[in-house]
């Protein structure tokens, strides 16, 4: 039994980080409009693995007999396909696919591992075309690159396995109408397509940190698949702007705190009450290092301040001790970049800190009137923070009230249920 | 354009070279037929078993092996576009298969 488990465990390890370059490279071959042939060939691979394995062992190196494996299907299917319609022969490399002189020696020039992994960059990009919607994006990044089951990804982003189903068609038609062939951007373009890719990473690790999955296996699953995905970026020299070193950073410090977020019961800890000395020396340093390489020079993005700021909260000793100036400023630079009113919202927490609840107050009072944030439960929550600190307890607990009314998250709303009861068991009803 | 049959004949036994003299000579192939596929001028080919059936005497004798064997024996085909025989037979020039003892016989595709 505790072998079965083993082979299921590296299994499913391998399978993360290898089925999605094995789809890039089999969709090198059969074209964007055969997904689904590319897919099956690397389900049918796994499948094997997990058959042959079960009963010889696990192989001195899974990755290659898988490789090997998905090889040979791939074989298979170009001769079954070889003279129907289905996989597009007309370039001169792809037509010595048609030949059995030439078949086997041109099939493994697709699977030299340097351009496996340009492939997989070249397949990231192509998921994260601009025209493709943000959250068909990230769908289709865990679908066909990080090896998710439909299953799992609508468990990751809470919906039907109908909807993903639906988002997983439309990015493929959309490779099949417009003929999409995955290539690593050119130099002209590579600062914004690498945006939208970082978008789109930043978007999947937010889904695995944000509180909203009670299960923990699924939130580390998003964040490594985030890191594993971005740091794939970091290895080639085309792709790793400084923009994308800035993500890792971020990432870096957010995940080095993640688990001290969550109590025992998978309920919030405020950022105050979290034990620091959990918090992952390892991960902490590597932000720094690519905090550092990502540079804050004349450029910079959202991340790098993000970053930042991010490093400030992990610098900081204990809460108390944060250098709430810094982070001020920093602030200040992101609203300079955007004018994003969440940010502004964040802002106002951070003046809470340094200069007391009646500056926060004027600065949220500022807010007021934008519309995004009146349902915006964490302009609630702030609002009640606030006149908490006023001691004006009343409403305190009717704004933490109204923020329990808008959020969907049991945690936050165990978190803000607490802040009601301790204010009660304080002063009273 | 017209098409070209190149009937490739003889050549070594491959089935007694390791994998890896295999693996280098079918390189050699694709090299080969890559620069033809390139110009355009492949269409298709390819290499045959050395079992065979052959049927003589209005089909009714049947022959457990193939009717020339040894140096005469095809080994299999491409076919190929060019303009003229000499053209076709100067693309057939860089078969790699001559260093592996082949003859290569280039015939025009007959239009009827």
């Amino acid at each position: 039994m505790k072998e079965s488990k083993d082979i299921d465990q590296t299994l499913n390890h391998l399978f993360r980080h290898e089925s999605g370059k094995m789809v890039s490279v089999l969709v090198k071959i059969f074209g964007t409009e055969n997904f689904e042939m590319a897919e099956d060939v690397v389900q049918d691979a796994l499948v094997s693995a997990l058959e042959t394995w079960k009963f010889r062992g696990i192989p001195d190196n899974p990755r290659a007999w898988l490789y090997r494996t998905a090889r040979n299907k791939a074989i298979d299917v170009i001769r079954k396909n070889k003279h129907n319609q289905a996989i597009d022969f007309s370039d001169p490399a792809k037509q010595l696919l048609t030949s059995e002189y030439t078949l086997t020696a041109t099939m493994n020039n697709y699977w030299e591992e340097n351009q496996i992994q340009d492939d997989f960059l070249a397949m990231m990009y192509a998921s994260c075309d601009p025209k493709i919607s943000e959250e068909n994006q990230i769908t289709f990044i865990l679908k066909s690159l990080c090896g998710f089951s439909t299953k799992e990804v609508a468990r990751s982003f809470l919906t039907s396995e109908e909807t993903i189903s639906k988002r997983l068609y439309r990015t493929k038609e959309y490779f099949r109408k417009n003929k999409i062939k995955p290539t690593i951007p050119s130099d002209e373009e590579i600062e914004s397509r690498t945006h939208t890719v970082l978008n789109s990473i930043y978007l999947l690790f937010n889904e695995g940190y944000s509180a909203t999955h009670s299960k923990e296996l699924v939130r580390e699953d998003l964040i490594s698949q985030a890191l594993h995905l971005c740091n794939s970026l970091l290895g080639n020299k085309k792709t790793n702007t400084s923009e994308a070193k800035a993500l890792m950073a971020l990432m870096c410090f957010h995940t080095a705190r993640s688990k001290s977020r969550l109590s025992s019961k998978g309920e919030l800890v405020q950022l105050s009450k979290q034990d620091r000395s959990t918090w992952n020396k390892e991960l902490i340093q590597a932000g720094r290092w690519y905090l550092h390489r990502a540079g804050l020079g004349s450029t910079y993005s959202n991340y790098h301040i993000e970053a930042a700021i991010a490093f400030q909260h992990c610098d900081a000793p204990t809460y108390e001790e944060t250098n709430w100036g810094a982070i001020l400023a920093y602030y200040d630079m992101l609203l300079s970049i955007s004018n994003d009113p969440i940010v502004a919202l964040n802002r106002c927490l951070v003046i809470l800190e340094l200069n007391g609840p009646k500056l926060a107050l004027n600065a949220i009072t500022e807010l007021e009137n934008i519309e995004v944030l009146k349902n915006y439960y964490l302009y609630h929550a702030s609002l009640g923070a606030i006149k908490e600190r006023m001691k004006e307890n009343v409403q305190a607990v009717s704004h933490y009230k109204k923020a329990i009314d808008l959020t969907q998250s049991v945690q936050e709303q165990k978190f803000l249920q607490e802040r009601i009861t301790s204010i009660l068991f304080k002063y009273g009803p | 354009m017209n098409q070209y049959l190149f009937i490739i004949r003889g050549g070594e036994d491959m089935s007694t070279k390791s994998p890896e003299e295999m693996q280098a000579h079918m390189k050699d192939w694709e090299v080969w037929m890559g620069g033809l596929a390139q110009e355009g001028k492949l269409v298709a080919g390819e290499p045959l078993h050395n079992e065979a059936k052959t049927l003589t005497e209005r089909g009714t004798k049947v022959t457990d092996r193939p009717l020339a064997e040894g140096k005469e024996l095809v080994g299999g085909y491409l076919l190929v576009n060019a303009n003229s025989l000499d053209e076709a037979a100067s693309l057939a020039g860089g078969c790699p298969g001559f260093e592996r003892d082949c003859s290569i016989e280039v015939r025009e595709i007959a239009k009827m």
